[in-house]
């Protein structure tokens, strides 16, 4: 099988031995958790309880409020301890709500009625999504069931599940593909039958064969999905670039999957809509990696939405001498934390503890115009000159030539011999245009 | 960006370095980028060595050495930060004396070094903001300065024939007289010192684009360009003109293609742009060797496409992914 891709990208050190054998194991309820009310693009949540009430695990706490918007349940038992501005892990402090988990909880918990995967419609796996809070798993968490309700004019054909992985480190969704390939697998024929499409594609980088293997072997029988092995590449994850590996489509600057006919969802998304379906839980664990050379012991773990990154890195044994960065995310497009009381939110793939060797960064000097980083975008613009025209304050000049269309992937910048922080330019001068476009449309 | 420092328990020190993305960079740095550049030249330094004597190592030291001395002494003059060590100054200087003919005065190329990076780089404001290939800049000066002495060719060690030491470029030109392939290869023919091996040219460049470090754009579009343009003048009067075989052999051809053509800061950014670019040039050399006076003209039909990287680049904006061809301004 030879393997498809995309134009660009650059081979990051991959780091995946760290943790790619290693099973995922349940994370034990931490004391103390926080639910920050927005955890997904879109409007924040409407918390349902107030200081002082008891919970138990699965209860919905917040209801979704409007269609951009996703419901929180509690991960844990326990008592609302406050609702007010707490920390998260995107840098700045969001309304959540605390709660304290009981000291000797019994196993009390909230499911949903489990559902019949035959002879269920379209319309209820949209509420049972809806109601379980889904949100994708592959980082700007969007609420599922909106990707799972295209307008009535768009013709959906394809179903593609992002089995890449291609952020150095993570590991998780490797995992889950070998772990529970059955559960992904009924997961994607759920969400084929929401939409209506009739094939799936399984995308999967080709330094996973094992997940290749098991998967294929699994849908060998499954009429209408294939599994496809694609080049280890990075941002091969990224939607663009995994609709034109998979179907050879172009997705226009400014446009959605949906508008060439595509819907994709990640792994961990797929296993939260079987999950929600069959067994009826809600939404209330994220699956993530821990990992970096600055962590003792690194892991995949099932951790209770809401947990403090702080108890996590405990329980793996805690950092190494020579720790210097602590990430949440992948490394080439995670945040750097400076507060380990954060939580661990319904999307976060992967906690990294990286040390000094890892994060070894060169000089800045300027530009060498040598030309690396217009080769390795994969979205085909000029980094160096979007940088250069964000710094001369030449925001029209940078709209002209696509600074909009930039996906911040943060390749350019990897690339750069000249160690230019070229995304950070271009994010500064990408929210100007946007800014100047909205300005100019209210006019 | 400000580390803040947190107490991890067990008692454990750890300092949150906060940068933003992407937390991994690529290995190269540009002080890597040139030193890398200057290792890919030690096959030609090896060759130049060996055909035209190991007292030429002289050249190359003052080269260097004064390269490396003008760019310190103009940093510190300008109170910039001193960037000795990133190799660039001393490439400068150490291709700048494999581009001269052997035992060249060293006065005269302690000149040229000064000149190169005086005026073929700081001028502009340093590394990255010059428009000409600063070793180009300089031994155009010297061949303007000291047009007797850049064109006198001396023997090299073990030449066989009876060409003695004229160019084979030249000997064709004036006497119509074709060096083989062979002795093209190896180098042990009259010429400037690093140019004359093209062995020794091809193991340094094909690891420059092994590494990633050149665009291989750049050299095999001029090795098309070449077998066009000097293709078909071959083929309309192969007595008056070489085959492109000879053409990209002799001179300094392929160390133009490999080293100097594609010199980060001087080329085009873009794909597109460097294939126009290499074209260019080979189509520019084409015209000074067959019409011209001078045999030779790698340097200058570099020098002339220099000039237009800017505006290249600015007609070459790849195509936005997903945009659709009409819409491309
Ligand atoms: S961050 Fe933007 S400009 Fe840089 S490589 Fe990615 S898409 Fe291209
Ligand atoms: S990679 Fe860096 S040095 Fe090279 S052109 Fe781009 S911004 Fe300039």
């Amino acid at each position: 099988m030879s393997s498809k891709t995309f134009r660009g990208g650059v081979h990051p050190k991959k780091y995946k031995e760290l943790a790619e054998h290693i099973a995922f194991e349940y994370f034990p309820a931490p004391d103390e958790i926080i639910l920050p009310l927005s955890q997904h693009l879109g409007k924040e949540a409407k918390p349902l309880i107030k200081k002082g009430d008891e919970v138990i695990l699965g209860q919905l706490v917040a209801q979704a409020d409007g269609f951009i918007s996703a419901p929180i349940h509690s991960s844990v038992n326990g008592k609302v301890l406050s609702i007010g501005k707490e920390v998260t892990p995107l840098g700045f402090p969001k309304d959540s709500i605390v709660i304290k988990a009981s000291e000797n909880s019994v196993d009390k918990r909230f499911t949903f009625p489990p559902l019949d995967p035959e002879t269920i419609t379209p319309d209820e796996i949209r509420q049972r999504v809806a109601e379980a809070g889904i949100v994708g798993q592959g980082g700007a968490a969007f609420p599922t069931y909106v990707k799972l309700s295209p307008p009535e004019d768009k013709v959906i054909d394809v179903v593609i599940i992002n089995g890449c992985e291609c952020e150095p480190y993570l590991t998780r969704d490797y995992r889950l593909m070998i772990e529970r390939p059955d559960d992904l697998i009924s997961g994607l024929k759920l969400i084929m039958k929401t939409l209506g499409v009739k094939r799936g594609v399984i995308g999967i980088e080709d330094n996973k064969p094992e997940a290749i293997k098991i998967l294929s072997h699994k849908v060998e029988y499954e009429e209408g999905i294939e599994v496809v092995s694609l080049k280890t590449k990075y941002p091969q994850g990224a939607e663009k670039m995994l609709i034109k590996a998979v179907t050879g489509k172009e997705v226009p600057p400014g446009k959605l999957p949906m508008d060439v006919g595509a819907v994709i969802q990640n792994i961990g998304t797929a296993i939260a809509i079987h999950d929600a379906v069959v067994k009826g839980e809600p939404l209330t664990r994220a699956a993530l990696t821990v990992s970096g050379l600055g962590i003792r012991q690194p892991k995949n773990l099932y951790v209770p939405v809401g947990t403090p990154i702080q108890n996590i890195i405990e329980f793996c044994g805690g950092v190494t001498e020579d720790a210097v960065k602590i990430i949440v995310g992948g490394p080439m497009m995670g945040i750097a934390q400076y507060n380990l009381q954060a939580p661990v939110m319904k999307a976060t793939s992967g906690i990294l503890v990286l040390t000094k060797k890892e994060v070894t960064e060169s000089e800045e000097t300027p530009c060498l115009r040598c030309g690396q980083c217009v080769d390795a975008c994969p979205l085909n613009l000029m980094p160096t000159k979007l940088a250069r025209y964000t710094q001369l304050k030449r925001y029209e000049d940078a709209e002209g030539i696509g600074i909009t269309v930039c996906m911040e992937c943060g390749t350019c910048a990897f690339t750069c011999p000249a160690n230019i922080p070229l995304v950070q330019w271009i994010r500064l001068g990408k929210q100007k245009v946007l800014q100047m476009q909205k300005e100019r449309a209210e006019k | 960006m400000a580390d803040t420092q947190i107490l991890i328990e067990p008692k454990q020190k750890v300092y949150f370095d906060l940068t933003t993305s992407p937390h991994l960079h690529s290995q190269w740095s540009t002080a890597k980028v040139m030193w890398f550049v200057n290792l890919a030249l030690v096959p030609c330094v090896a060759s130049a060595l060996i055909f035209f004597g190991i007292q030429q190592i002289l050249i190359m030291l003052v080269a260097v050495l004064f390269a490396v001395g003008t760019e310190a002494a103009i940093q510190a003059i300008r109170k910039k930060k001193v960037t000795l060590f990133d190799g660039s100054a001393a490439l400068t200087g150490l291709l700048l004396s494999l581009t001269l003919p052997p035992n060249f005065s060293l006065s005269a190329t302690a000149i040229g070094s000064i000149v190169a990076i005086g005026l073929g780089k700081q001028i502009f404001g340093g590394i990255g903001y010059n428009i000409f290939n600063p070793a180009l800049v300089g031994r155009a000066f010297l061949q303007a300065a000291f047009p007797v002495q850049i064109t006198t060719w001396t023997k090299p060690n073990y030449a066989v024939d009876s060409i003695t030491s004229a160019t084979p470029l030249a000997a064709f030109k004036f006497d119509k007289l074709l060096t083989e392939t062979y002795s093209l290869a190896i180098g042990n023919v009259g010429g400037s010192l690093g140019e004359t091996s093209a062995i020794a040219v091809l193991i340094g460049g094909i690891f420059l684009i092994a590494v990633g470090i050149v665009n291989w754009r750049i050299p095999i579009s001029m090795i098309i360009g070449m077998f066009v343009f000097g293709g078909a003048l071959w083929i309309i009067n192969p007595q008056q003109h070489p085959s492109p075989v000879f053409q990209i052999f002799a001179g300094s051809f392929l160390f133009g293609a490999m080293f100097m053509a594609t010199d980060w800061v001087t080329s085009p950014i873009t794909g597109k742009g460097m294939w126009i670019f290499g074209l260019g040039i080979s189509l520019v050399l084409i015209l000074i060797r067959t019409f011209g006076g001078l045999p030779e003209g790698v340097m200058y039909s570099i020098l002339f496409m220099n000039s237009f990287v800017p505006i290249i680049n600015r007609y070459t904006r790849p195509r936005i992914f997903g945009e659709q061809k009409e819409v491309k301004k």
